[in-house]
């Protein structure tokens, strides 16, 4: 007996990654992230952040071989270094915005999913404000206008996408606040807080992993978009999009500089997408099977 | 179980949804009480305001439009229309509990029976109590209505209807509320359930010594838990009496009749059921004088024109021109 309730308690979970095992391309794209974000923190240990900015002129401009993986560019750093360690700062960049505009988006989004009125059609004006404004240009305005950091620029990319958070959470919760079980909960005397926490997002949950691992996508191309046009992280800390920037006018003679760091943003936000892509197949219970 | 002590005292409530385009008079002054360990049955159509007195009661009328324009709401002397919010929030699920229609909807599909019984109580009786109190509570709670507490751990997917309602009854029942609201509980089970259902509900305000408040259109069920009755028409308490005044007393609102007269008669052979004709009228835009006289086969030209007001006799009351001067 007792062996089948413990089955039936992780039968939630299971079940989900039972179907999301399915999916092979979801699976690729889990194994794909797994390794970005195995290698970003553990990178110090797999080549030390010295060799990134080390400079070796007498090494310029080398093509990949088996003592520079990915080459090394035009001031003789190790390209393969300079890839792994911009991807802790990616990576960390659009982890950490996605998870600024969902909070942001999350609180918002359910206080005016659950309470509505007025309260609801101020902030959905508001937001209406902000996605008017082309996310890159607000993005680069608040960088120029703060000054370029770490901090400054995940505010400034995380901003722009709270207004897509809002809109989606308060629409799931609006399929959720009339029904019958949340009124129950009410008549059994449970206070709006707990309801929002207890009985709302539980059922929205789905919608929201989803969102939130495209969010992390873009919001990394957009990390590297900045950087790459000089307003993200300053040289000679590498960061994807500025190692990019720097490739570009060694274009023709050594496109390799441009390949390896565009193929580590296309991977990981393909990664990200078709995780996010999987997941969303996996928690919808109508495409049980 | 039946005592003198009035634990609900419900006088001239009057309830409206107001939106920009039209104001529904949804309860029209009604007025009734309720005793220790009574039960009051409350028939009538769909739209008729049960449901809406009921919600009034716990104050969860839909806040934008339904309000509460006359009347007040007793619960233990104290007027709970005028009651903070925080009083409320204690009073609901701990001392008035409802069970609502449909136990397809009124469970939450994510989380576990087990935890939305043990929700009620962590919000109230047990809202100090340690881990393990609060689970053989639980578990004694669905020991209660029948079902093996080793289920708790299930989801509401995985239980059948009838199961899902005595889960519903569970969650109402745990911390022994005073009174009981049941809104049509087992209109969404089917007939051998019901009758199972029922005879639970019955056995379990007994034990419990519960009021109870039966919300339905079913007369049979009326007949099987009831002490008191009231039979409700476009926001009306029409006719109210004890259960014998409803069944057996000889005089009666037409509607009542009317409502008797839709049910087949196992003793008497009919080939056709009698309904009453016409539709309720629309609650946006009543009939001046009596509600019920555009459907009325004994209309006359009073009722077209001065509301009725209630003729007593002993226990039983009917809103009806027609018995005026039945003054006991």
């Amino acid at each position: 007996m007792n062996d089948t309730i413990q089955f039936k308690r992780q039968g939630k979970l299971k079940e989900i990654w039972r179907r999301l095992k399915k999916s092979k391309t979801a699976m690729f794209g889990l194994v794909v992230l797994s390794i970005f974000i195995f290698s970003a923190v553990f990178a110090e240990f797999i080549t030390p952040y010295n060799t990134a900015i080390k400079q070796n002129i007498r090494q310029r401009m080398q093509g990949p071989s088996t003592d520079h993986w990915f080459g090394t560019d035009g001031f003789g750093r190790d390209v393969f270094a300079r890839v792994l360690h911009g991807s802790r700062r990616s990576l960390s960049i659009g982890f950490l915005a996605t998870l600024a505009s969902l909070s942001v988006g999350l609180l918002f989004g359910a206080a005016v999913g659950y309470y509505g009125g007025k309260f609801d059609a101020i902030v959905m004006r508001f937001m209406d404000i902000l996605s008017a404004i082309p996310a890159t240009l607000m993005a680069l305005a608040i960088v120029a206008a703060l000054g370029s950091n770490m901090t400054n620029l995940i505010i400034a990319i995380a901003i722009a996408r709270i207004p897509a958070f809002v809109r989606i959470i308060r629409a799931a919760i609006l399929g959720v606040v009339d029904l019958e079980y949340i009124e129950a909960a009410k008549a059994g005397g449970a206070g709006d807080l707990r309801i929002i926490i207890k009985h709302i997002l539980p059922n929205i949950i789905g919608t929201l992993i989803v969102q939130t691992t495209m969010t992390t996508a873009q919001l990394i191309m957009r990390s590297a978009s900045l950087s790459f046009l000089g307003l993200g992280i300053q040289a000679p800390e590498p960061e994807w999009g500025s190692l990019l920037s720097e490739a570009r006018e060694f274009l023709r003679p050594a496109p390799y500089l441009m390949v390896f760091p565009g193929l580590a943003i296309v991977l990981s936000t393909l990664s990200l997408n078709l995780l996010g892509d999987g997941l969303r197949d996996a928690l919808d219970p109508r495409l049980k099977s | 179980m039946r005592t003198d002590e009035k634990i609900l005292r419900i006088r001239d409530l009057c309830v409206d949804y107001r939106t920009d385009l039209e104001t529904v008079h949804a309860v029209n002054g009604i007025s009734f009480d309720l005793e220790k360990g009574e039960t009051l049955g409350i028939v009538g159509e769909t739209g008729a305001g049960k449901t809406t007195t009921a919600l009034s009661i716990l104050r969860l009328l839909p806040e934008r439009t339904g309000k509460v324009i006359n009347g007040s709401i007793e619960f233990m002397g104290e007027n709970l229309l005028e009651a903070p919010e925080e009083k409320m929030r204690d009073i609901r699920g701990e001392k008035i509990a409802m069970i609502f229609q449909d136990p397809m909807t009124s469970l939450n599909p994510v989380l576990s029976v087990g935890e939305q019984i043990a929700e009620v109580l962590v919000l109230h009786a047990f809202k100090d109590k340690k881990k393990d109190e609060i689970d053989a509570r639980t578990d004694e709670v669905l020991r209660l209505v029948g079902i093996q507490p080793e289920r708790k751990k299930d989801y509401p997917h995985q239980f059948s209807g009838g199961m899902k309602q005595r889960v519903v009854i569970a969650m109402a029942l745990a911390c022994e509320p005073d009174i009981l609201i049941a809104d049509e509980p087992t209109t969404a089970l089917d007939v051998t359930i019901q009758a199972q259902v029922l005879a639970m509900i019955r056995e379990l305000k007994e034990r419990l010594g519960t009021s109870m408040i039966m919300i339905t259109h079913d007369l049979g069920i009326v007949a099987q838990t009831c002490d008191k009755v009231g039979v409700m028409y476009a926001g009306e308490l029409i006719e109210t009496g004890v259960l014998e005044d409803i069944f057996t007393g000889s005089s009666h609102h037409p509607y009542t009749t009317g409502l008797f007269g839709s049910i087949p008669n196992l003793k008497t052979k009919t080939d056709r059921l009698s309904p009453i004709g016409g539709l309720m009228p629309d609650p946006t835009n009543l009939p001046k004088g009596c509600k019920f006289s555009p459907r009325c086969p004994r209309c006359m030209d009073v009722c077209l024109s001065t509301q009725p007001k209630d003729a007593i006799q002993g226990t039983h009351t009917i809103k009806c021109h027609l018995f005026k001067d039945l003054k006991a």
